[in-house]
């Protein structure tokens, strides 16, 4: 697999890394004055770049957190960044209910005490013609699917993120319908390259991308990775996801990325690179080809879009 | 009572003020300040520049109906301009910046998404108005005609707004902010005009 940071860091030595991490920003920050406050995320990137594509290249840790989708906290790209500082992501619960053997709550620290966490090198491609390469700490969603234990008769799931317009004034304002939803079907779900995301370069996952835990499809559109999960169900029906109930006719529910199939508003054969001057080439799934494209070998994807 | 004098002094600090955000973009752009998406950046600047001008140019004519403020008018030549040089800046940052030149997907582009469809026609219109601007123009013309040609600054604010519209994706309180205006002073002039249609020739 391109671009899969595929090495496997048991939970306790990630957590001791992020402490090493956070050692250096504070010696780094004293050492010198003139440097970034975020040279410190650059200082080790050799655990990230090691399995990336030579055509890509890491974005800054700038870059990711202060560019951000994240309507919860405001409509602009650097909203998320400056009106998240009130939000609480601990404690944490995640809800799971449908179809499933027994509904039940999870604490976020007992699910991250049962897996594995995995660095996990990704292209992030927005439906707005825009792409970043991330690196991504988190799990696959199959291992917490199997905690959850779903009956066979489940074929879809569906995520919900946290409601709290205290703590997320873009929620005070409809402009959509909140909680943000998304879903996926099974089989996209138990996919290997699906993972929940509870960290980027070495840190806890910033407020502005989806604390504490997020999901992470690398094949769509980042409008399907949804941010501060707090509900997972299981269902025998296709869910109803937020854009796609708000446009239709510019949202599907598959939303993977595909240059051939146009957007109303952006051509989707182009994106922009965050830091890079010209557009390049908008690759099927992202890229992911191999891992995924059989997942949708029976399926009209100018149809199902 | 403001005199024509009063606003042609204001001309120069106008003319600056109006010109200094474009020179701001352009340096921040080339020193890398213009945040992580600068392409994407500029462009919205610019065209946000430009529709606010294309809605004070219209704002200027409702103003100069009421009486201390009828010299206003002297300032609209001025700011239409402007809207002009900022759309151009738009529109080049969008062809050059963005595209690359590269014509076939430009042209496809124009074609096929309606939100650029509404803004180049805007632009298109546009055209006409700013190169019939000069007093010479005006005599050459004939002032009916003129007026004529300039009735076209109707539908290159609402398209523009259109195309503010249709590219917002979620929160549309600020381009129907600025269509609401649009649509009160056009209503204003069709009012004007069947209730004293003396004073619109």
């Amino acid at each position: 697999m391109k671009i899969l940071g595929s090495e496997i860091t048991p939970y306790k030595t990630y957590l001791n890394r992020r402490k090493f991490i956070k050692g250096s920003l504070a010696s780094a920050m004293l050492a010198t004055i003139t440097s970034s406050a975020f040279a410190n995320h650059d200082s080790d990137l050799s655990i990230y770049t090691k399995n990336l594509n030579e055509n890509d290249k890491l974005n800054s840790y700038e870059e990711i957190t202060t560019y951000n989708n994240f309507y919860e906290f405001g409509t602009h790209k650097k909203h998320p960044h400056l009106n998240s500082g009130n939000f609480k992501p601990r404690p944490w619960t995640i809800k799971i209910d449908g179809l499933v053997k027994k509904p039940q709550t999870f604490d976020l620290e007992k699910i991250l005490s049962n897996v594995t966490i995995e660095d996990r090198v990704y292209r992030l491609r927005c439906v707005e013609a825009w792409s970043m390469v991330i690196p991504w700490q988190g799990f696959q969603l199959s291992e917490l699917i199997k905690m959850a234990e779903p009956l066979s008769s489940a074929k879809y799931v569906q995520f919900v993120t946290v409601f709290r317009p205290e703590e997320m004034p873009g929620q005070q304002k409809r402009t959509i319908i909140w909680p943000y939803r998304e879903g996926l079907r099974m089989d996209e779900a138990m996919n290997p390259l699906t993972i929940l995301a509870t960290g980027l370069y070495g840190h806890e996952m910033p407020n502005q991308n989806g604390a504490p835990i997020r999901l992470v499809v690398p094949w769509k559109y980042g409008f399907k990775s949804i941010k501060s999960i707090v509900e997972i169900r299981f269902l025998d029906t296709q869910p109803e996801t937020s854009w796609e109930t708000l446009a239709p006719w510019e949202y599907g529910f598959y939303a993977n990325v595909n240059p051939n199939v146009n957007h109303p508003r952006w051509s989707q054969g182009t994106e922009r690179r965050i830091g890079e001057f010209k557009r390049r080439e908008t690759l099927m799934f992202n890229g992911y080809e191999e891992e995924v494209a059989h997942l949708y070998k029976d399926l009209d994807l100018t149809k199902f879009y | 009572m403001f005199s024509t004098r009063n606003f042609n002094r204001s001309k120069p600090v106008l003319f600056i003020l109006i010109l200094f955000p474009s020179l701001l973009w352009a340096y921040q752009f080339v020193t890398g300040n213009l945040g992580v998406n600068p392409i994407e950046k500029l462009m919205d600047e610019l065209g946000l520049m430009a529709l606010r001008l294309i809605i004070i140019t219209l704002m200027i004519t409702t103003l100069s109906n009421i009486r201390p403020l009828k010299s206003i008018v002297v300032l609209r030549r001025m700011i239409g301009l402007f809207a002009f040089y900022y759309v151009c800046l738009h529109f080049s940052t969008y062809i050059v910046l963005d595209h690359f030149l590269d014509m076939q997907f430009i042209i496809q582009d124009i074609i096929k998404r309606p939100f650029i469809t509404f803004g180049f026609i805007s632009f298109l219109f546009l055209i006409p108005l700013a190169s019939t601007s000069t007093n010479n123009m005006i005599k050459q013309l004939g002032f009916k005609l003129w007026k004529k040609i300039h009735y076209l600054i109707y539908p290159v604010a609402i398209l523009a707004s259109m195309h503010f519209y249709v590219l917002v994706r979620a929160d549309k309180t600020e381009p129907v902010i600025y269509m609401g205006i649009i649509i009160l002073l056009l209503l204003h002039r069709i009012f004007k005009r069947l209730t004293r249609p003396q004073l619109a020739q």
